[in-house]
């Protein structure tokens, strides 16, 4: 019985691996059904096991933001509309603009097929179901546990993320203060005073409030350097930024057909080693330990196979031509059986994850939750 | 465990130091209280014992800091985190994380300590501040003083062996005060915890002290016991000033000493039936502002409940109620500017909410929380035209100019420095005068005296008095009883957007324990609330 398990929370990097999973599935296919179907999954998911906590809303603006691309990218493809093949099914047609001869690539109004409007609905679909999958982990995982699990090279990053992040609330409040002081004194005599009179607090109270967060964690013993020669941190900088460089030479060795071949793979691989050297080095250089760190359990095993799964098999073929339907000649998209399947898989991570602990201040109390003694008693008899 | 050896701090681009060859033993497990009025280098010396000062400050330190065995000049601030803990006067601005027992563990995430201690320390502290049920809580949710409950037990968790606090209370209703002080000094007593801590409100705080640093204008401090150091510091709360005036020896420090020792002075004072007024009385009959059911709510939360209110000419209101319990929610309703969901708030028969935002501010003056809102220029005297130049655009031409009005709320202010570098009360002083410009019918003030000492107060109730007798509707919203106490004819208290007292000074005041001022206490049952009113009384 899956709800009889004690409630935990899952390692954030377990939701993300499997949201990852599932985004290179969406990455593999065009085909309308299985990009619902992931959606469907990803919904069911977050639906079953995300917690209380404000960032677990996400998901559903990451919802509406996909439902506006697929509206956009349909919008746009019929003002700029795509020439039209013989046999297409004409919709509908727009006037169209007569365009100067210089700018003859792109012709705006005109007729509008079905084909090109399915093909913007498939591409809408697929980006759609991207953003679903980044808003899936981001409502499944808290944000700032999943940064804590970054290399102890990367820490100071994450935490200056993790601040950037409490800090933009504090800037939106702080305007809405000096806003609304604005208000005590009369309107500025032009525009650029009231620019002024609004940016110029506000700067300048997120100025006092980074100084004294920056003297709180300094106070704190954040940045303890433990002890570290100064060859040590150059020689973990080396590697670094040599690593890093070595990564973008061989991804463009990759991508560029007309590149040397072994400016391709072999830099890629040593790019790779160098950075993860440089990570290793740099964090037996930062002392801190983790309060509470979440484990790494079966349920993640299992949360992250069964997102990877679809990820591989889709990536690898499976569903062939079907994962790619054309919309010309005008046709039902097939279903795929084996690739649905695969999808379908992902899915478990809902029973797979345990159930996430709600929050103290949500939780029912005992005593309103146990039926009272009296009310038992009577009950018995 | 904290000894300053000839320390003199200089800061740069300034000829005069900070501190002046300061010499200071302070012995482990003691309360030390830093003393002295606003701007004189309290907060430099209490950042010097965690070497915020210099490292992170800048300036020149020559002398000696050493705390628990380690040179300030050697170590920075992070080295010295798990024996010195520091928590200043605004918790939330040093949260780096967003739960309370996350904000716990932070710090000895950062000493790296071992993950089954960090939980088990935790525990401890949770229990030992009272913050256990608290601990899934976002820290934006807390109140003030639970929230400077977590700032301290985020230091205690590194096991400091001094514990730095800037003006810990100031910005706390006097029970979450009590609170905060109560658990100071069960770390005090328990734990063996050295404390220095810096404090404007003494009236609080000095009974629990066990010695006293005085930070004086030129730098230089004197370090004693209480008793011996107060008879002569420039700043005393009430009970001490009482005790001054009255030759008491030894002085008292707490109520119940004072208590002790008041037999006499108040059969004295009671031999007298009338009691002198506490302040010149300059109320008239005539009613400027008549509120009425007003409402004002933020989705759920019912922040002002059907609240009647009238203002008169010339008397000053104190606001008075705990952290959160609609203070400046009224006010700004009041002023027209701030959300109101029901009722109506009539100035001269008008209602306030349909005025123009140049009307408004000739019917009501409001000063915020945050005076520096208000500021956007790069000197006092720019502010200071710009202020002429809107109330003259506005029609409200007449009457003297903002500089003649600062001039006599605090003289002396040089215009071209830059209002940010003003003292906090200067400050206050600048947007008091840029709001008084516009000659307002009422004038409101949201917690003026946070972070002023008993000099700025005096100061400030010398201004209220001045725009009292001008014909000014006054209130002040304040959790200072003593302020309160001194400067205002009528006490009006909130709680949960309800007002549940609503009478003058006195009567409201003396009739709780919570609110009573030090000197309605020693002298109850006699209804004084000043040491002004007693000595008129004894000496006239």
């Amino acid at each position: 019985m899956s709800s009889r398990r004690a409630p935990r929370a899952l390692h954030p990097v377990a939701w993300w691996l499997w949201a990852a999973g599932l985004a290179t599935a969406t990455m593999a296919t065009t085909n309308p059904l299985l990009l619902l179907l992931i959606m469907a999954v990803l919904a069911l998911v977050v639906a079953n096991r995300r917690t209380d906590a404000p960032w677990a809303r996400a998901f559903r603006y990451y919802f509406l933001l996909a439902v506006a691309v697929v509206a956009i990218r349909v919008v746009l493809r019929s003002v700029f509309a795509s020439p039209v093949a013989a046999g297409d099914h004409i919709l509908v047609h727009l006037p169209a603009l007569p365009t100067p001869s210089w700018y003859a690539g792109v012709q705006i109004g005109g007729p509008i097929s079905l084909e090109a409007t399915l093909s913007a609905v498939y591409d809408g679909l697929r980006l759609a179901c991207l953003l679903c999958c980044l808003g899936a982990a981001n409502a499944l995982a808290n944000p700032k546990r999943a940064l804590r699990t970054l290399p102890g090279a990367l820490y100071e990053l994450g935490v200056a993320v993790v601040v950037a992040i409490s800090v933009a609330p504090q800037l939106v409040e702080s305007l809405q203060r000096v806003r609304l002081a604005r208000r005590l004194r009369a309107d500025p005599a032009s525009r650029w005073h009231g620019l002024r009179s609004l940016v110029i607090p506000v700067v300048e109270d997120a100025f006092e409030r980074s100084l004294k967060l920056a003297a709180a964690m300094d106070s704190r013993g954040y940045g303890r350097s433990g002890h570290v020669s100064a060859a040590s941190r150059r020689l973990t900088g080396a590697l670094m930024v040599t690593g890093v460089l070595a990564l973008c030479v061989g991804a463009y060795g990759l991508l560029d057909a007309s590149a040397p071949r072994a400016l391709g793979l072999p830099v890629l691989a040593a790019g790779a080693v160098l950075s993860v050297v440089a990570l290793t080095v740099g964090s037996t250089r930062v002392r801190t330990t983790s309060y509470r760190p979440d484990p790494w359990r079966v349920p993640e095993w299992l949360v992250a196979g069964c997102g990877l799964l679809p990820g591989l098999l889709l990536t690898a073929g499976v569903g062939g031509a079907a994962l790619n339907p054309p919309v010309s000649p005008l046709q039902w998209p097939g279903l795929p059986l084996g690739a649905a399947a695969a999808i379908a898989v992902a899915a478990l991570a809902a029973v797979a994850a345990p159930p996430p602990p709600l929050s103290r201040r949500r939780r029912p109390s005992p005593a309103r939750s146990a039926p009272a003694p009296a009310l038992v008693a009577e009950a018995a008899t | 465990m904290i000894r300053f050896e000839r320390a003199t701090v200089t800061y740069a681009g300034q000829c005069e130091p900070a501190l002046r060859s300061v010499e200071l033993r302070i012995p482990e497990g003691e309360l030390c209280l830093v003393v002295g009025p606003t701007g004189v280098g309290k907060s430099t010396l209490l950042g010097a014992v965690n070497g915020l000062v210099p490292h992170f400050t800048g300036g020149t330190l020559a002398g000696r800091v050493v705390v628990a065995g380690r040179d300030t000049a050697t170590h920075p601030p992070r080295e010295l985190a798990d024996v010195v803990g520091v928590v200043g006067q605004d918790p939330a601005a040093g949260f780096t994380t967003d739960t309370v027992e996350e904000e716990l563990a932070y710090g000895m995430e950062q000493l790296a300590v071992p993950p089954a201690v960090m939980r088990k320390r935790v525990e401890e502290t949770l229990d030992l501040l009272g913050l256990a049920d608290l601990r899934d809580c976002p820290l934006h949710e807390l109140s003030g003083g639970q929230q400077q409950r977590v700032a301290i037990g985020s230091v205690l968790t590194a096991n400091p062996r001094v514990l730095v606090l800037d003006e810990p209370t100031s910005a706390l209703d006097p029970a979450a005060a009590e609170d905060v002080l109560a658990a100071i000094t069960r770390l005090v007593h328990d734990l063996g915890i050295t404390v220095m801590m810096a404090e404007h409100r003494l009236e609080r705080v000095v009974q629990y002290a066990d010695s006293v640093v005085e930070v004086r204008a030129d730098g230089t401090v004197r370090y004693g016991s209480p008793s011996e150091l107060l008879p002569g510091s420039a700043v005393a709360p009430p009970v001490v000033e009482l005790g001054r005036a009255s030759g008491w020896a030894p002085l008292p420090l707490s109520v119940r000493d004072a208590r002790r020792m008041a037999p006499s002075l108040r059969a004295a004072v009671a031999a007298t039936p009338t009691v002198p007024a506490h302040r010149p009385a300059t109320v008239e009959a005539v009613t400027v502002l008549s509120a009425r059911r007003v409402l004002v709510r933020y989705g759920d939360l019912v922040a002002v409940n059907d609240v009647d209110l009238d203002l008169r000419a010339g008397q000053v209101t104190a606001l008075m109620g705990r952290n959160g319990s609609g203070k400046s929610s009224l006010l700004w309703a009041l002023q027209g500017s701030g959300p109101r969901q029901g009722g109506t708030v009539q100035v001269h028969g008008v209602d306030v909410g349909s005025l123009s935002r140049a009307q408004g501010r000739t019917t009501v003056g409001l000063v915020p929380q945050t005076p520096t809102d208000l500021l956007y220029l790069d000197t006092v005297r720019a502010e200071l035209a710009q202020a002429d130049r809107e109330c003259d655009a506005a029609g409200a031409g007449a009457g003297p100019s903002a500089d003649r009005l600062l001039d006599r709320l605090v003289a002396g202010i040089d215009r071209d420095r830059h209002p940010r570098d003003l003292s906090e009360g200067q400050r206050l002083a600048l947007v008091l005068a840029v709001q008084l410009r516009a000659a307002p019918t009422v004038v409101l003030l949201d917690e003026p005296t946070r972070g002023l000492d008993y000099r700025a107060k005096q100061a400030l109730g010398a201004v209220i008095d001045v725009l009292a007798g001008d014909g000014h509707a006054v209130v002040i919203s304040t959790h200072d009883v003593e302020f309160a106490a001194a400067a205002s004819d009528r006490v009006v208290v909130l709680a949960d957007g309800d007002i549940v007292a609503d009478g003058g000074t006195a009567e409201v005041l003396t009739a709780s324990p919570a609110f009573a001022p030090q000197v309605a206490k020693i002298m109850a049952p006699l209804p004084y609330l000043t040491v002004g009113q007693v000595l008129a009384q004894v000496a006239p």
